[in-house]
């Protein structure tokens, strides 16, 4: 079944950002990253591809300022999922590479014309920049 | 059996006019109809106008599914006969916007100064949002989907016992393909909409040249146009939305160069206005 077109479109946009954009659909499971978010996940799209949530929520480790593993429902995107509101966060990834990068994460709901809940975006800063 | 007969054939402005008479100069209006007498009506271009006194007197309802509000997909609307004949119910479907709903955007066109009798003032006229699940209309199963236009825009699958008809005359597939690939048909906006379908009535507004120039207005090339009836596995092609620029042969050269470039496995027919598609289960 097609995704929605505010969905295939998210993906395009993707392709066209210098920002790293990470998609997923209302359950959470990863739809897409673009370019720029495969540096700062330490891993090509096109070798990871899509996953379920849980795959993905402890496959790119987060850690709180102390190192500790963040548990999923701090996410930003998990937040956006459950609220279907924007969330913000500034953690630390470590990423299928093994390398730690400080980065600020910022969630936006996407919802259709009426008001249909239809997945989320990512959208990453890395800190260090 | 599902009869489908283009009267409008023409994208973005009319262009009537010696050198269009076989594709047809009025814009986008297909008429739908099966064998106990239902019908649809998709979209309501300035062919409408003449579809309408089609329509036998004894039809009681009508309904009319717009994929949006550009205007040569409303401007017959107007004109159309039926709205003012108090015995017959007309429904119109088109998609929701964020804001407004679809009565008070067609009332937009539909009211002084752009008209002069106003939407609300017609005697059984009923707007209706087009649901995110498929629904029927007497015998037609209705499926819709948003698809790659600018602005809220929707594609159409009808199906019936005759068979499923695709409609999506105005349609930029292309713009939404990553690397320029027709894979992961997940990822095809209007995939689930022609998939496999009897006949495919799709957007062919531009050469391979001018799409150049008009990226992002939402149309397709002929080229492009072939490769998604080809991808969704259609068995029939209309290509439809014709280029007010283009005449009639432009586009015979248009449609035989691009035919002989991919002969394709699915059948090709001209849209041109007049022309008749019968659907029937074999």
């Amino acid at each position: 079944m097609s995704h929605p077109i505010q969905i295939i479109l998210t993906r395009q946009l993707a392709g066209y950002l210098s920002v790293p954009l990470f998609l997923v659909n209302p359950k959470g499971d990863l739809l897409f990253y673009n370019e720029p978010a495969e540096i700062l996940l330490g891993r090509r799209f096109d070798e990871t591809g899509a996953m379920p949530a849980e795959e993905w929520s402890s496959a790119f480790t987060p850690l709180d300022d102390t190192g500790e593993p963040l548990p999923p429902e701090k996410l930003p995107l998990m937040i956006t999922l459950t609220t279907h509101r924007p969330a913000y966060r500034k953690f630390v990834i470590c990423g299928l590479d093994g390398v730690l990068r400080p980065i600020e994460v910022a969630s936006i709901p996407i919802t259709g014309l009426q008001d249909e809940f239809l997945g989320a975006a990512a959208l990453f800063w890395e800190l260090s920049q | 059996m599902m009869r489908l007969t283009l009267f409008g054939t023409r994208g973005s402005l009319a262009a009537p006019g010696a050198e269009t008479t076989r594709y047809g100069g009025n814009t986008s209006s297909v008429e739908v109809r099966e064998s106990d007498g239902t019908v649809l009506v998709l979209d309501a271009g300035t062919g409408i106008r003449r579809l309408g006194t089609q329509i036998p007197p004894s039809t009681a309802r009508v309904d009319i599914l717009l994929t949006h509000l550009h205007m040569d997909h409303i401007q017959g609307l107007g004109f159309f006969g039926p709205l003012y004949d108090p015995r017959v119910d007309v429904h119109i479907w088109g998609p929701a916007s964020s804001t407004l709903s679809l009565e008070a955007r067609l009332s937009r066109y539909l009211s002084p100064p752009l008209f002069p009798v106003h939407l609300r003032d017609l005697p059984r006229v009923t707007c209706h949002h087009v649901p995110r699940l498929p629904f029927d209309i007497g015998p037609f199963h209705v499926q819709t989907s948003l698809v790659c236009h600018p602005g809220p825009t929707v594609g159409y699958r009808i199906q019936s016992e005759g068979g499923a008809a695709a409609y999506l005359p105005d349609h930029e597939p292309i713009l939404a393909l990553r690397n320029g690939q027709w894979r992961e048909p997940e990822w095809i906006s209007g995939y689930d909409l022609a998939a496999g379908a009897d006949l495919l009535i799709h957007d062919a507004q531009y050469t391979d040249e001018e799409y150049k120039q008009r990226v992002g207005w939402g149309h397709s090339s002929y080229s492009q146009t072939f490769k998604f009836a080809g991808y969704v596995g259609a068995k029939e092609l209309v290509p439809f939305h014709h280029d007010p620029s283009h005449d009639d042969e432009t586009l015979d050269h248009l449609l035989e160069n691009t035919r002989l470039q991919f002969q394709p496995r699915f059948g090709v027919s001209a849209g041109e206005e007049g022309a008749v598609f019968e659907l029937t289960s074999k």
